[in-house]
């Protein structure tokens, strides 16, 4: 029996358990884990948004990312050379092999707390996109190319609404801030480099995530600001997400996401 | 053997395959379609590209690519998804977009280095005097409008 481990998702250990993987596929398998976790989150809110403009909003938006997905996911299988496609990887991985990062899988909350993930991951991946259009890998440099110009709407909506409701009704402003403040405790593993990254960052292929504070501030701190919202200083920060470490929150998603696949292996409709 | 007479031929065939969904415009039109080739083989090789990286019309347009091209003795076929560069809605040819138009999808302004939100006029209409209702419409590629002029409601072909 260890420890406690304090707030959720700051364990900061040894070995985690996951599968040991080329960093090259790790890497490639976390951009392509971070769009598929939370594709399915807003595919959660199919029929449960507050308005149906905000239904198909949501859903095309988790499209997209589910698109990004599949190219990254199949590019993953390919990069790692044993067999593995999207469903594959998608499908009949446990938690632990999981390289999302955390904000992804925080469950959807209200509106405000949905709203604030947008608006943190959506500018996170601008800058991200932004800089991967240059990568010396030509798969992610063409899903960096395609993916911006979406990214770029989903970040505006997410603006859009944070401004909304941040500088709207008390109310609305109540439930942003507190969106905010459930969200960004998960904000800083955003840019923290892993372990294996500094390698990828010298070979071209990969963008070293914490150049991307700076220019993820500067576009998200004058939003909230705008918005009438406070910066939060959160107490704990969540990390570990690309090692395989996540929130319990995640290992309920997987099981809704994967339950028809392995329960009938080949399913097709 | 394919000759270039009939690579011509096929080409055609190919470019007359309907976007599956805004069938009022061809995959030629949508610039969708980016090359049709024949490989060393004498196959015929088709490049497509999607418009949105999850556009769920990618399969069945390649299902209909190669149907089509059966219908033409053409069984072995070969459809390849092209990524790069990225479709952007500046590859919609005149021909489409006056196919939007007339059809009451309002096409895409110029997709330039800087984003501007322009007025987009009423394809039934003609008004100038619109409202954007949802960023986000019935496709990924449309916006959901509606016109203060005449009232109706209509989908906009975002830039992309």
């Amino acid at each position: 029996m260890t420890a406690h481990p304090g707030p959720p998702g700051t364990w900061d250990g040894g070995s985690t358990g996951a599968t040991v993987l080329e960093p090259r596929v790790a890497y490639v398998l976390g951009l392509g884990d971070d769009a598929l976790v939370l594709a399915h989150r807003l595919g959660e809110w199919i029929a449960g948004a507050p308005q149906i403009e905000e239904d198909i909003a949501l859903a095309n938006i988790g499209l997209d990312l589910l698109g990004q997905a599949r190219t990254l996911l199949s590019h993953a299988g390919e990069l790692e050379g044993a067999g593995r496609d999207e469903d594959a990887l998608a499908y009949l991985r446990d938690e632990r092999d999981f390289r999302n990062l955390q904000i992804v899988e925080r469950p959807n909350g209200d509106f405000a707390v949905t709203t604030a993930r947008q608006l943190a991951f959506s500018a996170y991946q601008y800058e991200l996109y932004d800089r991967l259009r240059a990568s010396a890998d030509p798969t992610l440099a063409a899903v960096a190319g395609k993916a911006i110009k979406e990214v770029t709407y989903h970040r505006d909506h997410a603006t859009q609404w944070t401004l909304r409701l941040g500088d709207g009704t008390d109310e609305s402003h109540r439930r942003m801030q507190a969106g905010v403040e459930q969200i960004w405790p998960y904000v800083e593993e955003m840019f923290e480099p892993g372990p294996a990254v500094a390698g990828l960052v010298a070979q071209g292929l990969a963008t070293d995530p914490s150049l991307l504070r700076e220019p993820w501030a500067a576009y998200v701190h004058p939003v909230l600001t705008q918005a009438t919202l406070a910066v939060p200083e959160p107490a704990f920060h969540g990390r570990g997400g690309r090692r395989g470490l996540h929130t319990e929150a995640l290992g309920y998603l997987l099981a809704e996401m994967q339950h028809l696949h392995r329960a009938h292996p080949g399913a097709t409709w | 053997m394919v000759t270039t007479t009939t690579l011509a031929a096929v080409r055609a065939v190919v470019a007359e395959v309907p976007d599956p969904e805004l069938p009022v415009v061809t995959i030629e039109d949508l610039g969708v379609l980016r090359d049709v080739r024949v490989d060393d083989g004498g196959r015929v090789v088709v490049e497509i590209t999607p418009t949105y990286s999850g556009c769920p019309a990618i399969d069945a347009i390649r299902d209909d690519v190669l149907a089509r091209l059966r219908e033409h003795g053409h069984d072995d076929a070969e459809v390849r998804l092209v990524l790069a560069p990225a479709w952007t809605t500046d590859w919609i040819t005149a021909r489409g977009r006056a196919a939007l138009h007339e059809h009451g999808i309002a096409p895409p302004h110029r997709a330039g280095p800087v984003a501007l939100t322009l007025s987009v006029r009423c394809p039934r209409c003609g008004s100038p005097n619109t409202r954007e209702i949802s960023r986000f419409g019935s496709t990924a590629c449309k916006s959901l409008w509606t016109c203060r002029a005449c009232l109706e409601p209509f989908d906009h072909m975002k830039a992309l």
